[in-house]
């Protein structure tokens, strides 16, 4: 049966076909014509689906379970996934990349992790397989004069300064100037990447009226939270500086209450774990007004309503906005790989990089600008918005462009 | 650094700690008696913790009346895993021991795995996020009483072990295998009890844990390897000990994260076993042998 004019399902074609063209236009300079490929693209994706960054490892995955049907449509790609858990252990990252390699992937997509990205990069370079990161920002991934590793995410050092940036952004809308913070972090890769980042940052960027009285690091699988978070309610600072994960956010916010902590707030500049719907389920109302300063989704990009539409779908009782940071990169991350291929018309790996680094796709789902790569591999301008817990929903709430609340800082439960 | 601070610290590490210590007693009163290291025991506390959770999402059984079901459980298959699966391996080298039972751990690790999958999970009480407040120091109220029901389950063991007549016999057992086999005691049996019991009590700590920290299944060997810290730093066998060990844990992790640094907290329980095996190997309440 054919769509008529005007139906969802004429309109989700063209936006699709526009996408497509968009793409490829962009790349090849001629136009976009959506045809099927003569090969399929076998995409190894490496995800922690267990272990304590399991939820949000199977976050991701719902990103990368929709894409090989959405980009059927847009691209006329045939993908086969061919899923790895990496069971939140760099080795065991390892061994799985080492694994698809040998099962036949032709490229490797993932991890949710710089650690475990760290070591799948090592195999992927060691093997000549190109390897897109979804979500890993540890800047030194892409420093180490790597060929077929890519990573269409934000270094540490960006997420911090768009992070600190939407800090001053949030205390000017708030018309509000707190004084002190007390910085908490993970101890891992990331943490402390992003840990290294701020102390850069936080010197240069002048216009931030706070100053770092305490900073308390701590290991993002611990069991206890009682001690760290004594130390930082001690130190008396006006609001949390927070880096984490999400078993450690869920933590150390009931922490918060049972000591009857209540600073201002928490914002984080940039980390996973407190737009996670786990972190809603499990806190309920006391995940409310938790600020984190994120690389985000553009909810007005015609893409992302592709994208949700195909995620309610395979999703029903989910929403896109708990998963769409993790399901927005990794499925950007696949279809990099994806119109590559398409460009390339080959499953050899040399000639897959050389494709992935020509890649220029405008048409895309998450904030910032076209996913193109740098010399080193790194997409750049990738951008952040500060999303708040509000109604117990993410809510993007800076910059105003894309806003679709106004902030709420200092939280109710702060007494001055 | 603040007084209050420091005070509010220690209390949490010493009431932790005891519930560490119950854990750890369970370990200790079976390798006491049985000669058998449990490498199972943390896989076995985490079960129990996962058997509270269940309790409480489908009847809202609190976890302190969840003890009675639980180590009521955890006493009958402790009996019969010994009796049926451990008692054959007794006299066997040690090494075959251990094996058996870290196959025994890695079964139960996977088969939660299968049954509840990776995500961490926990019982959410009413008074789970209060606290007392007395001045300036706050008692965490979920900690304050599963450190008493801790309390009172060690005291409970520790009367069965003195004052009842098959804990006498145990303890004849654990003191000389081959005079209690000349008077007559059925020992493969009491080594059966003693195994039950000691299931009972990780039991209890398990109830008592779900209040502390949120489960997930590789949360076992950490739990494993945290009882072993104890009772060695306590005295291998020794009941007392195992108390001590769980609290000086307790608060050694919590001033350590204190005043050297949270993320070391871990680091500083083993410099604290080393410590204890370079000075007395036989731990704080241990006997020489």
């Amino acid at each position: 049966m054919k769509a008529q004019r005007g139906t969802p399902s004429h309109v989700r074609r063209r936006v699709l076909k526009a996408a497509a063209a968009s793409a490829a236009l962009s790349t090849l300079g001629f136009p976009a014509i959506v045809r099927a490929q003569a090969g399929r693209l076998k995409v190894g994706v490496l995800l922690p689906r267990s272990g304590f960054q399991g939820l949000i490892g199977q976050s991701c995955q719902k990103g990368a379970d929709l894409a090989p049907g959405v980009i059927k449509e847009m691209l006329g790609v045939d993908i086969e996934l061919m899923n790895a858990d990496t069971e939140t252990n760099v080795d065991t990252a390892r061994t799985r990349a080492e694994r698809l390699i040998q099962e036949g992937a032709h490229v490797l997509v993932g991890p949710f992790d710089s650690g475990g990205a760290a070591a799948i990069a090592q195999v992927a370079e060691q093997r000549g397989v190109p390897f897109v990161i979804n979500i890993a920002a540890a800047p030194q991934i892409t420093e180490q004069g790597y060929k077929f590793v890519f990573r269409n995410f934000q270094t540490a050092p960006d997420i911090v300064r768009n992070g600190l940036a939407l800090i001053g952004d949030l205390f000017q809308a708030s018309n509000i100037a707190p004084r002190t913070a007390v910085f908490m972090h993970v101890n891992d890769t990331f943490g402390m990447a992003m840990a290294k980042g701020i102390s850069a940052f936080m010197g240069r960027l002048t216009q931030l009226p706070f100053k770092i009285v305490d900073t308390i690091q701590y290991d993002p699988a611990a069991r206890d939270l009682t001690v760290e978070v004594s130390k930082a309610k001690a130190s008396n600072a006006d609001f949390l500086l927070l880096v984490c994960r999400l078993n450690d956010a869920i933590l150390l916010r009931r922490e918060m209450v049972k000591q009857r902590w209540n600073p201002m707030g928490i914002v984080s500049p940039g980390s996973p774990g407190m737009y996670e719907e786990q972190y809603f389920k499990t806190l309920g109302k006391l995940s409310e007004y938790s600020i984190s300063n994120v690389p985000w989704y553009n909810p007005r990009a015609e893409l992302t309503k592709v994208v949700e539409k195909a995620f309610l779908k395979q999703n029903p009782k989910d929403k896109l906005v708990f998963n769409g940071l993790n399901v927005g990169f990794t499925f950007e991350a696949i279809l990099v790989a994806a119109d590559a291929f398409r460009r390339a018309r080959s499953t050899d790996a040399k000639t897959l990089a050389d494709a992935i680094r020509q890649t220029n796709i405008t048409s895309k789902m998450m904030l910032g600008g076209p996913i193109k790569f740098n010399e080193k591999g790194q997409v750049e301008g990738i951008g952040s918005a500060c999303v708040q817990n509000l109604n117990l929903t993410p809510t993007v709430v800076l910059p105003a462009a894309v806003a679709t609340a106004t902030p709420v800082f200092p939280w109710p439960y702060y007494k001055a | 650094m603040p007084i209050e601070l420091v005070v509010n610290v220690v209390i949490a590490g010493v009431l932790t700690g005891l519930v560490y210590g119950l854990m750890a007693l369970g370990l200790s009163v079976i390798f006491g008696v049985v000669r058998v290291v449990n490498f199972a025991h943390g896989e076995m506390m985490t079960i129990a913790m996962y058997a509270t959770v269940v309790l409480f999402a489908a009847l809202q059984l609190d976890p302190f009346l969840a003890v009675v079901p639980v180590a009521g459980l955890f006493f009958v298959f402790g009996t019969l895993l010994q009796a049926a699966v451990i008692n054959p391996f007794i006299t066997r080298p040690e090494h075959s021991q251990f094996m058996l039972l870290v196959a025994i751990a890695i079964i139960m690790v996977n088969g939660l795995l299968m049954v509840f999958g990776p995500d961490a999970r926990n019982v959410q009480v009413d008074y789970q996020l209060e606290s007392y407040a007395i001045g300036p120091i706050l008692l965490d109220k979920a900690r304050l009483y599963a450190s008493a029901a801790a309390v009172a389950a060690s005291a409970a063991l520790f009367a069965f072990f003195k004052f009842t007549r098959a804990g006498k016999a145990i303890r004849a057992c654990a003191d000389n295998y081959l005079g209690a086999k000349v008077v007559g005691l059925n020992v493969k049996r009491y080594y059966a009890l003693t195994f039950g019991l000691g299931s009972a009590c990780v039991a209890v700590a398990g109830c008592m844990m779900i209040l502390l920290v949120d489960v997930s299944p590789v949360l076992g060997p950490a739990y494993t390897l945290l009882a072993f810290v104890i009772v060695i730093v306590g005295g291998l066998g020794s009941m007392g000990g195992a108390l001590l060990g769980g609290v000086l844990i307790g608060v050694s992790e919590a001033l350590a994260g204190l005043f050297i640094t949270p993320s070391a907290k871990s680091m500083f329980s083993f410099a604290l076993l080393i410590l204890v095996l370079l000075l007395r190997p036989q731990g704080l309440l241990g006997r020489k042998p």
